[in-house]
């Protein structure tokens, strides 16, 4: 007998008056294999109640129980001195220096997007703030990280529009700033948006809690919002496919926000944590109390016994199993010191809130529900939460894919016209413009430390009291992922690392989310296997581990899987604020610097999306030492600071990456003459999207120097052309090719994309 | 002196205030909604943020929390109240400032830095600006659009308590540099008796360099030069 079967037996529980009768077509609709369901029977040592079949449904679902993923997550780095805690807690946490530690994570909400983008995107926001603060930590900051279908769609509008307003409305009420984030459109993402929000927090070391049970006898509070209907099975609905009809039937699966309550729990929660009468705090979550409750006693070793007559509802006549999965937002379960009860419930009266004893830690090990004092449930907790098992799949690459990746490009090498015309077409397209018209929803201020706003490289908060601040940033090319998931995993972190370093942040950890189709699927599979090896070793090579995350399987629309798309949140530290980079030009007359060398690959880009419709081709590779030498070589001239500017190349290539350091804010552009000469064909120097590149603007008398130290690092480096007044306008050479244009017109095309797209009355469209 | 900053279920920049007031000497204190007594303090200060999640209407449960039967009379007596957003809201509400805020006419929350014309210096909240400055101060907001019958606003102009204006960078009060749809672009106003400012826009927000602005420092320092003169 293995570890997680344990030693807990449970005893023999009657049937409940009114629950059906369990079924093969019952565990089927619960989405467990039958081999699983005998699992089950073998851990119970008898058939379980419709109540236990339940709980074990939301545990053994791939959302709370990764019986996919597990086995591949195991191979990514997860240690570093800085760590403090790793995988497995509500939240990573790392040292950030000066005392502080930084509490982050990433979570998917994007099953309930699809059906009901406004409050799928709000409570993917409430959820992601209270892993945050459950672990100690006061939120600072929130990034969201979004993939739709192409904006020509009136459903994709409605959905982006709707997820937008979401994510602003919940965040903006509870007071956290957004501070980045990215989104992708591709009809890849077409019936199946993906939301994935990140959230930072900062705490004193010492104000660390974790979500353990322990001390026998210790009362367990229920916290916060009251329990209703809403949200009953939510993990398991998010464990599957989604079909045509999902976005009507499967409406009473989304949770209903209320950021209101949100911020209330957030302060008594932290009011909480300080005054010591807790020793333990989960968010109810996916799977609600029956994963809060079991984890927690899986965590402390112990086990929990609760009456659910004493959850406080919102409505009458709610069943166990009703209560037990019930998905209802901004709810808590804490674990009080003995006799400090009061305590608890007089700090959530004081944030107006309610606060109700519903059971108590044992030492048995058992996972135990009553009803009016009858038993309902009695399951093993370990198991329960350790027991569920996992699968490694075969895992094929599909030939439809191979086979795009090794099209032929070539007639796509040599354009017809105007090259001019292609720019402004790149640069307006909605995954290169200004993601303005979103973020301009975001309360992006509030708590008076964002030092880098949206729209940068990366956001960046500073730590009050201290010279340092923390920056963070979102990434994934899903479609270099899609043509060849180990290089766009690898590709994502490296982007990732750039666009801390260019904001002037050394890379630290990562938090991810895997999304993906069904791994069912034998290529699905492929690309999650492909995609998790491609980001150990990134991150390995960066040294940036991973401190947790969240796993999004079965993103497929009635048969068809979104693009693969392992996003990667990464934080930073900067230890000295006066060292912040921004990505605009400042200065006439600056040099503009590129580092790192064009590999040539045209595969994935924008260009090819926007003027062949095409996603094909090799995408760019990564080389994970040059990216690290670009990496350190920026940050150490950043150091001696020698720069005025820094701004990743990615989507649009350098053409856009020069534009978008030109354009700044709007407020004060500034020309550019510049030129390349690679031995590439010009529409791969100017659109394509290789890996390893930064483009860096200095004073003039500091630019040998900046050669030297790239050098020095044996990174490839040349001043391309310098900054110009603003008059000049933009105009950049490669090889007898060029684009050029007034500032006006880039930044007509820039500003104003989504805002055309998004804002013009329906007729118009 | 001493200054209160209440604190309403949800305000969520009574922290950043509270930093301010500190910022430019002054003793800041948080006073819950549901406390008594404001005698002690020179000055009141209501934040921005959802009160009560904007649930009804911005401001409209807050102005019926206990304190706020506290910060009337405060008002009333000439101590110096400054809203600032839902603040300002909360002060409309209340009945302390004219007009009401409503939707913005985009229908959308609005945040990112906008300009705005100093109308007067001879406020308590303004004497440390020039006539005519014309500063950078982020808002963020989803009902900021400020709206008032034509007799209000008449009075409003006729008697120069207008005190803060959205603009364009040539100091112009166009349309494009109105975020919110608010008649005569305005962004602030006072009471009668000028002791009651509510605005829009976060001064508190544009206290430091490293976060874009110093533009709403001469806000803070001007309340206190003008309660350290009126106690002096």
């Amino acid at each position: 007998m293995s570890q997680a079967e344990g030693t807990a037996t449970a005893t023999p529980v009657p049937p409940r008056e009114g629950d059906p009768e369990i079924t093969s077509e019952v565990v089927a609709d619960h989405g467990l294999s039958p081999e699983e369901y005998q699992r089950v029977r073998k851990i119970m040592g008898r058939d379980p109640t419709f109540t236990e079949l339940g709980v074990f449904s939301a545990m053994w679902s791939e959302h709370c129980g990764y019986k996919n993923s597990k086995r591949l997550l195991r191979l990514l780095p997860t240690k570093a001195p800085w760590v403090i805690q790793g995988p497995g807690e509500n939240a990573g946490v790392i040292d950030v220096g000066d005392g502080y530690a930084l509490a982050f994570k990433i979570e998917s909400h994007n099953h309930p997007s699809a059906v009901e983008p406004y409050q799928g995107a709000a409570t993917g926001v409430g959820g992601i703030l209270r892993d945050i603060f459950t672990m100690g930590a006061r939120p600072v900051a929130v990034l969201d990280s979004l993939r739709f279908g192409d904006l020509d769609s009136g459903r994709v509008r409605y959905l982006f529009g709707g997820v937008v307003r979401g994510v602003g409305d919940y965040g903006n009420c509870v007071g956290i700033p957004n501070i980045g984030g990215e989104v992708q459109f591709d009809r890849g993402y077409e019936g199946n948006p993906i939301v994935n929000a990140m959230c930072l927090g900062l705490m004193k070391h010492e104000d660390l809690i974790t979500a353990s049970a322990s001390g026998t006898g210790s009362p367990l509070m229920a916290v916060g919002a009251r329990t209703g209907r809403d949200g009953i099975h939510g993990a398991t609905f998010a464990s599957e496919e989604l079909s045509e009809d999902a976005d009507e039937s499967s409406r009473p699966q989304v949770q209903v926000g209320d950021p209101f309550t949100e911020k209330l729990l957030l302060e008594a929660s932290l009011e909480l944590i300080a005054s010591g009468a807790i020793s333990g705090i989960q968010d109810m979550g996916a799977a609600g109390i029956t994963s809060s409750a079991s984890e927690m006693a899986g965590r402390g070793g112990s086990g929990v016994e609760m009456e659910m007559t004493d959850v406080p509802i919102r409505e009458e006549g709610m069943t166990p199993y009703e209560i037990l999965l019930s998905e209802s937002q901004e709810r808590m379960l804490v674990v009080a010191e003995p006799g400090r009860e009061d305590e608890v419930r007089r700090i959530l009266e004081k944030w107006e809130l309610e606060a109700a004893v519903i059971g108590r830690v044992t030492d048995d090990g058992m996972f135990r529900v009553l009803e009016n004092g009858q038993v309902v449930a009695d399951i093993p907790a370990l198991p329960l939460t350790e027991g569920c098992p996992t699968y490694e799949r075969e895992g094929v690459e599909s030939d439809e894919i191979r086979a795009l990746r090794e099209a032929d490009l070539s007639e796509h090498l040599i354009p017809e016209g105007d090259l001019t015309k292609s720019f402004l077409l790149v640069l307006g397209s909605p995954n290169v413009a200004s993601k303005r018209w979103i973020y301009h929803q975001y309360d992006t201020t509030v708590r008076t430390a964002t030092a880098v706003r949206p729209g940068g490289d990366a956001g960046v908060v500073r730590i009050r009291g201290t010279d340092r601040a923390v920056a963070a940033t979102t990434d994934c090319n899903g479609r270099f992922v899609y043509l060849e998931p180990r290089t766009g995993a690898m590709a994502a972190v490296a982007e990732a690392a750039r666009n801390l370093v260019c904001v002037g942040a050394t890379p630290t950890a990562i938090t991810n989310n895997l999304n993906f189709g069904n791994p069912l699927k034998a290529h699905i599979y492929y690309q999650l296997r492909e995609a998790v090896l491609g980001m150990r070793d990134a991150c390995e090579a960066f040294e940036t581990p991973v401190t947790g995350g969240n796993v999004s399987l079965f993103n497929e629309t009635d048969g068809r899987a979104i693009y693969p798309t392992p996003v990667v949140g990464m934080v930073g530290v900067i230890d000295d604020v006066s060292k912040i980079v921004r990505q605009a030009f400042r200065n006439v007359g600056d040099d503009i610097v590129l580092l790192g060398d064009n590999s040539g690959e045209l595969g994935g880009s924008e260009y090819l999306y926007v003027t062949a419709d095409l996603v094909a081709g090799h995408p760019p590779s990564v080389d994970l030492e040059k990216e690290r030498a670009l990496q350190q070589a920026v940050l150490r001239m950043n150091h001696d600071r020698l720069l005025v500017s820094a701004h990743d190349c990615s989507e649009g290539g350098l053409a856009c990456a020069l534009a978008e350091c030109a354009l700044g804010d709007g407020e004060s552009p500034l020309g550019v003459r510049a030129a390349v000469d690679e031995d590439l064909r010009p529409v791969v120097s100017l659109f394509g999207e290789s890996q390893g590149r930064i483009v860096v603007s200095c004073d003039p008398s500091k630019t040998d120097e900046v050669l030297r130290t790239a050098k020095r690092y044996g990174v490839p480096a040349r001043r391309i052309g310098s900054v110009s007044a603003a008059e000049e306008g933009f105009a950049l050479e490669a090889r007898g090719a060029s684009v050029s244009a007034p500032l006006d017109a880039l930044a007509d095309v820039y500003f104003g994309a989504l805002p055309r797209i998004m804002d013009a009355p329906v007729s118009d469209r | 002196m001493k200054v209160a900053v209440v604190t309403f279920p949800g305000s969520n920049c009574d922290y950043d205030l509270y930093k301010a007031v500190q910022q430019v000497g002054a003793e800041a204190e948080f006073v819950w909604h549901r406390e008594r007594g404001l005698d002690r303090f020179d000055a009141v200060l209501l934040p921005g943020g959802f009160s009560y999640g904007d649930y009804l209407r911005p401001g409209a449960i807050a102005r019926m929390s206990p304190v706020m039967e506290d910060v009337i009379p405060f008002a009333e007596k000439g101590g110096p109240v400054l809203g600032i957003c839902n603040g300002f809201q909360v002060l409309c509400e209340a009945g302390l400032l004219p007009g009401a805020l409503v939707r913005n006419d985009s229908l959308k929350f609005r945040s990112h830095d906008v300009r705005l014309r100093v109308e007067r210096v001879d406020t308590l909240f303004t004497s440390d600006y020039a006539q005519g400055q014309i500063l950078r101060i982020p808002i963020a907001h989803g009902d900021g659009n400020f709206e008032a019958d034509t007799d209000t606003l008449k009075a409003l102009e006729d008697s120069g308590r207008v005190v803060f204006r959205y603009v364009d960078a040539s100091g112009e009060p166009t349309e494009a540099a109105n975020p919110n749809g608010s008649w005569h672009n305005i962004a602030g106003i006072t009471n009668e008796a000028g002791n009651v400012l509510g605005m829009m826009p976060h001064p508190e927000r544009a206290m430091e360099e490293l976060l874009g602005s110093t533009d709403g420092v001469a806000l803070f320092t001007s309340l206190v030069s003008s309660l350290s003169g009126a106690s002096a």
